[in-house]
């Protein structure tokens, strides 16, 4: 798969946008100065103030993680640059375009932890190969005090769960756990862990260098700065837009060139996020705090625009059995769930009449939530619940035997089962 | 939770509660045998847990369920 294009200059995607060129470190260098030698402390306060929460999907707050690793001894930080989300695309594109941003941050981010130890981690592919030349070229010229080492993990949905990340490095599994303790207590080599989104990263290496008050001059006061967002589906220009949060998704789908159809809902926060009927979609924020209500979150930035003339149970029902296959089939609510529910939605989505089908669907949900020991269960069961109610209309009709959809192109992207063991 | 107060013995929390490892979890059912008041089963077999806090009447079997599962999947935790 191909990355989408950068679609918009704003402070990490900021030069060359819409080319996807590789971004050497002098002209790094020289567009955005050397790292900044403010001492760890100095930098945790900064980041306090900042507000900067992370951009993996779960936004908590930056300076507290950092705090927590600090206290511990001998801790290690970890870019984590593993985006299984299948529609997001935007942690591909910061590595393929502004990379130095990421390995600046992770710098930074070793120096508040007082960390001696860091890693890259990505999905094998051409990124691996792409970023051991950035570190032995930044370690060439005495960039890095930290020198990373770079760790690939299998191209799955949840190889970039925090516990995931750690057991892959510690040579295990690239799969949740359900240690006692977290990450930041106990992780790699035992040590205090520090896991990171890469574009968390970036921002850190630009907030270093211009200060809390700039870094907050975009976004909110929840919720200040800007966020890379992929936007895809039913729009005419598809790719990754930088945003100040809290942004309408009406002005976001614009960014991507508009719906190239009348829309029908929009997919928000990826495939553990939530479907929105468009209307209602359109003029929400794009922030935690814009979206609670609604019952949906910005995840990691992700948007698909589906077509009134779609079939939003068709779409729900193939990303919930690639959902399923993703299942780590490690806790036994997940691993026969999933699989279960997966089997229901693909019934209803084939508008077989049999009665029930949308009930079976909800018990199943309920049977699966929160009892796993990562999110994969949980944020299934959102997307599900989300589907059964913004289509609503379509699971009666489906109940009854008929499908009005007109376009059966497939709109939500689903990889190829991998081969081989897993 | 903990501190609640109700009639003496058979209501009073004991300030635990049970948890499952789902990981470890192999969905033996031997916790729902020697707990059934807290521990039902779903329709795979693995364990699905009833209410919150133990009370203290409850305690000796839950402590019997922790001990018996042959996957030290279910432990009992503050609450």
């Amino acid at each position: 798969m191909t990355a989408p294009q950068a679609l918009v200059e704003e402070r990490i995607l900021t030069q060359g946008a819409g080319t996807g060129k590789y971004r050497d470190l002098d002209v790094h260098l020289a567009e955005h100065g050397p790292v900044p030698s403010t001492p760890g402390p100095a930098l945790v306060t900064l980041v306090e103030q900042s507000g900067l929460t992370g951009r993996g999907g779960a936004g908590f707050p930056t300076a507290r993680k950092l705090a927590a690793v600090a206290a511990g001894s001998a801790p290690v930080v970890v870019a984590n640059g593993a985006e299984g989300e299948p529609a997001s695309s935007k942690d591909r594109v910061l590595l393929s375009y502004a990379p130095h941003l990421v390995l600046d941050g992770l710098q930074l981010a070793c120096r508040a932890v007082g960390a001696a130890q860091a890693y890259v981690y990505v999905h094998e592919g051409p990124l691996v190969a792409h970023l051991e030349n950035l570190v032995r070229a930044r370690a060439r010229r005495g960039v890095d005090v930290v020198v990373p080492t770079v760790v690939a993990a299998p191209a799955r949905f949840i190889s970039g769960q925090e516990t995931a990340v750690v057991s892959a490095i510690n040579a295990g599994p690239a799969l949740p756990t359900s240690a006692a303790q977290p990450v930041y207590v106990k992780g790699v080599d035992r040590r205090p862990t520090l896991v990171q989104n890469v574009e968390t990263l970036a921002h850190l290496a630009l907030l270093a260098r211009h200060g809390a008050s700039w870094f907050r001059g975009a976004g909110t006061e929840r919720e200040p700065g800007t966020m890379l967002c992929t936007i895809s589906g039913a729009v005419a220009s598809p790719g990754v837009v930088e945003v100040p949060i809290g942004t309408d998704i009406a002005d976001l789908l614009e960014r991507a060139g508009g719906p190239s159809s009348r829309l029908g809902a929009v997919l928000v926060g990826g495939y553990h996020g939530a479907w929105l009927p468009a209307p209602t979609a359109a003029e929400l924020a794009m922030s935690v705090a814009g979206l609670r209500d609604a019952g949906a979150s910005p995840g990691a930035g992700v948007l698909v625009a589906l077509g009134a003339d779609s079939c939003g149970l068709v779409e729900t029902a193939r990303a919930v059995g690639y959902l399923a296959q993703e299942s780590a089939r490690q806790c036994g609510p997940c691993m026969n769930g999933l699989p279960a529910m997966a089997h229901a939605l693909g019934e209803l989505a084939r508008a077989r009449p049999t009665p029930g089908l949308a009930d079976r669907v909800q018990a199943l949900a309920l049977a699966v939530d929160k009892r796993g020991a990562c999110h994969h269960p949980d944020g299934t069961v959102r997307l599900v619940r989300s589907a059964l109610r913004v289509f609503a209309a379509e699971v009666r009709s489906h109940q009854g035997g008929r499908c009005g959809a007109t376009d059966l192109r497939p709109v939500l992207p689903v990889p190829a089962p991998m081969a081989g063991p897993r | 939770m903990s501190q609640q107060r109700q009639s003496p013995g058979a209501g009073r929390a004991a300030g635990e509660r049970l948890a499952v490892d789902w990981i470890a979890c192999d969905g033996r059912g031997l916790c729902a045998e020697l707990l059934p008041e807290r521990v039902g089963l779903d329709e795979w077999g693995y364990p699905v847990l009833e209410g919150q806090a133990l009370t203290a009447d409850l305690l000796p079997d839950a402590r019997r369920a922790v001990a018996a599962c042959p996957k030290l999947a279910l432990r009992l935790q503050p609450c």
